[in-house]
């Protein structure tokens, strides 16, 4: 047994070791590379065919569309990081956003803090009952904030009893929030900016943040290392449920004219973004920035569409397109990276 | 042995589950530096004490003491606190998280604003690898690091609360001869740190090379304590063997016909390897072996749940396609798994619905099912087995493990199998219906068919079996006739000692 042929047959089972890491790390790399890959791709192919979709104007808009989607997103990434879903976010902005222009309405002096500090109050108030009822009670996310989804739809239409608020009736210093511009960026940008570094940072940097991925990795291990995965799983609804209040707030301020229905369908294109922008649908990885990104690339392509003038058939089939591919990259990756691991072991024990 | 304090130590500690008394007595202590073996067949209550140990579940009467002192460890964290640490055979981590994030779950080093210092949090892990004198970056994801590894990821998160007992259950039953060494002087460096191990294995010259002293136990008893200098390996299997055995398992001499289940070369990469033998009709082979010796794995792959990635299987003269249990099925092989309640049987389902579920094609006509014939096909396996029920339309969860049991035969044997594959005949069944179940297989080889029995139940492999077949790591190891099976022979090739010629 000489030294060398010890070292050969050592290196062999590591380089293969080596490589499998190389090819995981390289494609969670890739994941947000690959998003914005798409989206320059997607913006500069519009942008030949109909080149009034560059225009500064016309990217503003994207940025200000896709800046609400990009918020749930975020907090849907936070839920689905520790394998649960949350589905009411639509509704809960529903509801926010009604109550926005409510108290608006009829205080038109109220300070602007207050209102979102109302608005997130009331999403984290919807996601302080989401989360106890998937913790405590113990029913499946899926069938509690389906649940909830029309609870809080419903109750958004007792309070607004048909009833709808005008843009005349909120005060200017208000809808200036969705108009403003700051250095030539729109503010519904900056603050969705915002709330992604933030959120980003915290899921990266903290340890309640890192708990969170543990939880959604491997939730027994998770217990037996002496994570709270009751409060954890329960704050990841409330934050969700607090910045889909925001996301109302906002959405107010954009559009002026909110009635019942506002914000009806958003959780299945929330979702869509979070998953198109590499979050596992069964939790322990993706990043609130791959989100963001998701939402980035959904709101382009429909708009895409539109200025391309196709068919909005098309539209929706380019989004389920697009989740699949995502999910069948997913599978594919995680098929990759088992046959790895398999194979090593066996060249190991052979 | 008997210096100092035991760090920790159980006292005559009774555990069970239901009907089922899965410890009866336990008495074991640890001492500081101290590494002990624990012995004993499948089934002996090794698992239920380190899950008392681990803090996984309570014990219902005895006595459990850290440093002296009574204790009661409400929880896994509780047991943790007290400094012990486990090392599953499987590890539990965080395949998505860094190997140095999986050692500082919930304690990872902080520096300003409570943020986490990744700097800190991997040069630390990196220092504990060292320590340990394992290869591997702190940096890199779990996901993808082999058994070997993972265990050495546990062990490191062990040492990082300072656990002052680790308990390894089987760690070497997935490791290669190099990364069982690579464990052993891990082993001993812990030793020499001053923690106590509780090591596990059915490898007894392992046992031998790394532990001082060493338990045996049995039925749930422990019912032996020394220092493994003063024992030799015969000694050993004896106690972890010696019971009576009783003329419970009435296997009637048949006629042996042809082969008719023929498997050539099977192997699944990683699991097990060139498996080949064959069972005539009226035969029983049993497939015996430890946990982890890759049985029930053969019986998923011969009747193609799982693809084999080399070999294959021929069903009289007739060869399978891989991967397909419908094929499997046509050929004329039954298959009752191992786990009932996940694989056997649809539980919210009635038994009569469970029962027809493989005859639905020959009971339906025109695609539509024949409620009257499903029920009289029914009625009559029932009839057969003696099931003990109270109508045809209960769901089979209702039912004893026993008749349970007899649930999965009547499905299969509707189908007038040439081959019987069954994993764990009599698993969780009360001796009565165990018996039952044992008169049936019999019955069974009897009418011609050909069965392939997995059992850990020694008894139960000597008294039924006319051949065993013992696996070892993935591998055949022995094949006994059965007048030379006894417990010795079995578990002396199931443990990797060479058989005497």
């Amino acid at each position: 047994m000489s030294s060398s042929a010890e070292a050969t047959a050592g290196a062999a089972p590591k380089d293969a070791g080596s490589a499998a890491v190389r090819l995981t790390e390289f494609v969670f790399r890739i994941r947000e590379l690959g998003i914005l890959l798409a989206l320059g791709l997607l913006i500069t192919v519009t942008g030949i065919l109909e080149p009034r979709f560059v225009s500064a104007d016309s990217l503003r808009d994207l940025a200000v569309n896709a800046a609400i989607i990009a918020i749930l997103a975020v907090g849907q990434t936070i839920v689905i990081v520790t394998r649960n879903i949350d589905l009411s976010v639509g509704s809960v902005l529903g509801l926010a956003a009604f109550m926005a222009g409510d108290v608006l309405s009829n205080n038109p002096g109220l300070s602007l803090p207050v209102v979102v500090a109302l608005g997130m109050l009331l999403g984290a108030a919807c996601g302080l009952l989401n989360g106890v009822l998937v913790t405590f009670g113990r029913v499946p996310a899926l069938v509690v904030t389906l649940g909830t989804l029309y609870i809080f739809r419903g109750l958004a239409f007792l309070w607004t009893d048909g009833r709808q608020v005008n843009a005349e009736t909120l005060p200017d210093s208000f809808l200036n929030i969705g108009t403003a511009r700051v250095a030539g960026i729109p503010l519904l940008a900056i603050i969705a900016l915002v709330v992604v570094a933030v959120v980003g940072q915290c899921l990266r940097d903290l340890r309640s943040g890192r708990e969170l991925y543990a939880i959604g990795s491997n939730p027994d291990a998770a217990r037996l290392a002496g994570v709270r995965i009751g409060r954890r799983v329960t704050s990841a609804f409330v934050i969700s449920g607090a910045l889909a209040g925001l996301a109302g707030v906002l959405f107010t301020a954009r559009f002026g004219t909110v009635d019942a229905t506002a914000g009806t369908g958003y959780e299945l294109t929330v979702v869509a973004a979070a998953v198109v922008g590499g979050v596992a649908i069964f939790g322990g990885s993706g990043s609130v920035y791959g989100a963001a990104l998701g939402a980035v690339l959904l709101t382009c392509i429909t708009s895409s569409l539109i200025v391309l003038k196709v068919d909005a058939f098309w539209q929706q089939a380019a989004i389920g397109a697009l989740l699949l591919l995502a999910v069948a990259l997913d599978r594919l990756v995680g098929l990759r990276v088992d046959a790895a691991l398999r194979q090593r072991s066996s060249t190991r024990a052979g | 042995m008997e210096g100092g304090t035991p760090i920790v130590e159980l006292r005559g500690a009774v555990k069970s589950y239901g009907a089922v008394q899965a410890l009866r007595r336990g008495d074991v202590a640890l001492r500081a530096g101290e590494v002990r073996g624990l012995v004993g067949e499948n089934g002996a209550g090794k698992s239920t004490l380190v899950k008392l140990l681990a803090g996984v579940i309570r014990l219902d009467a005895g006595e459990l003491r850290v440093d002296g002192e009574p204790a009661d460890f409400g929880s896994p964290i509780a047991a943790r606190d007290a400094g012990i640490a486990v090392i599953y055979q499987e590890p539990t981590l965080f395949p998505d998280l860094s190997v140095a994030e999986n050692v500082v779950m919930g304690r990872h080093p902080l520096g300003a604003l409570r943020r986490i210092d990744r700097g800190a949090m991997e040069r630390e892990v990196q220092q504990l690898l060292d320590r340990l004198g394992v290869r591997l970056d702190a940096s890199r994801p779990v996901r993808g690091l082999s058994i070997a590894d993972q265990q050495i990821v546990e062990i490191a998160k062990a040492l990082s609360f300072e656990a002052r007992i680790l308990i390894m259950d089987e760690p070497t039953a997935a490791l290669s001869g190099p990364e069982v060494e690579r464990l052993f002087g891990v082993v001993r460096t812990l030793r020499e740190r001053g923690s106590a191990v509780l090591f596990i294995s059915h490898r007894l010259e392992e046992i031998f090379a790394v532990c001082a002293t060493v338990t045996v136990m049995r039925d749930g008893e422990v019912v032996h304590d020394t220092a493994s200098a003063d024992i030799d390996a015969d000694e050993l299997v004896r106690r972890m063997v010696g019971r009576d055995l009783g003329a419970m398992f009435p296997k009637t001499e048949t006629e042996l016909g042809d082969a008719v289940l023929a498997v050539h070369r099977l192997t699944r990469e990683g699991v097990f390897t060139d498996i080949s033998f064959e069972v005539r009709a009226g035969e029983i082979v049993a497939l015996a072996g430890l946990v982890g010796a890759g049985r029930s794995e053969v019986a998923r792959a011969i009747f193609g749940i799982d693809r084999a990635d080399a070999g294959h299987v021929e069903v009289c003269g007739r060869r399978l396609k891989t991967g397909r249990p419908l094929a499997a099925m046509d050929a004329g092989v039954a298959f009752v798994p191992e786990d009932r309640r996940e694989q056997g049987l649809v539980m919210d389902l009635s038994i009569l619905r469970n029962a027809t579920l493989t005859r639905l094609g020959a009971l339906s006509r025109f695609g539509l099912l024949s409620g009257s014939t499903e029920r009289s096909l029914a009625a009559e396996w029932a009839a057969k087995l003696q099931l003990k029920f109270h109508r045809l339309e209960d769901p089979v969860d209702y039912l004893s493990g026993g008749n349970q049991q007899k649930v999965v035969l009547a499905k299969w044997l509707a189908t007038e199998p040439a081959v019987l594959i069954i994993d764990e005949p009599t698993r969780g069944i009360d001796v009565g219906t165990k018996a039952e179940v044992h008169r049936l297989m019999s019955e069974l080889a009897g009418q011609g068919v050909a069965v392939l029995m997995i059992s850990s139940e020694l008894p139960e492999v000597l008294g039924m079996a006319d051949r065993v077949l013992v696996m070892h790591e993935g591998r055949l190891a022995a094949e006994i006739p059965r007048s030379e099976a006894d417990e010795e022979s079995v578990m002396r090739a199931a443990t990797g000692q060479a058989v005497a010629a």
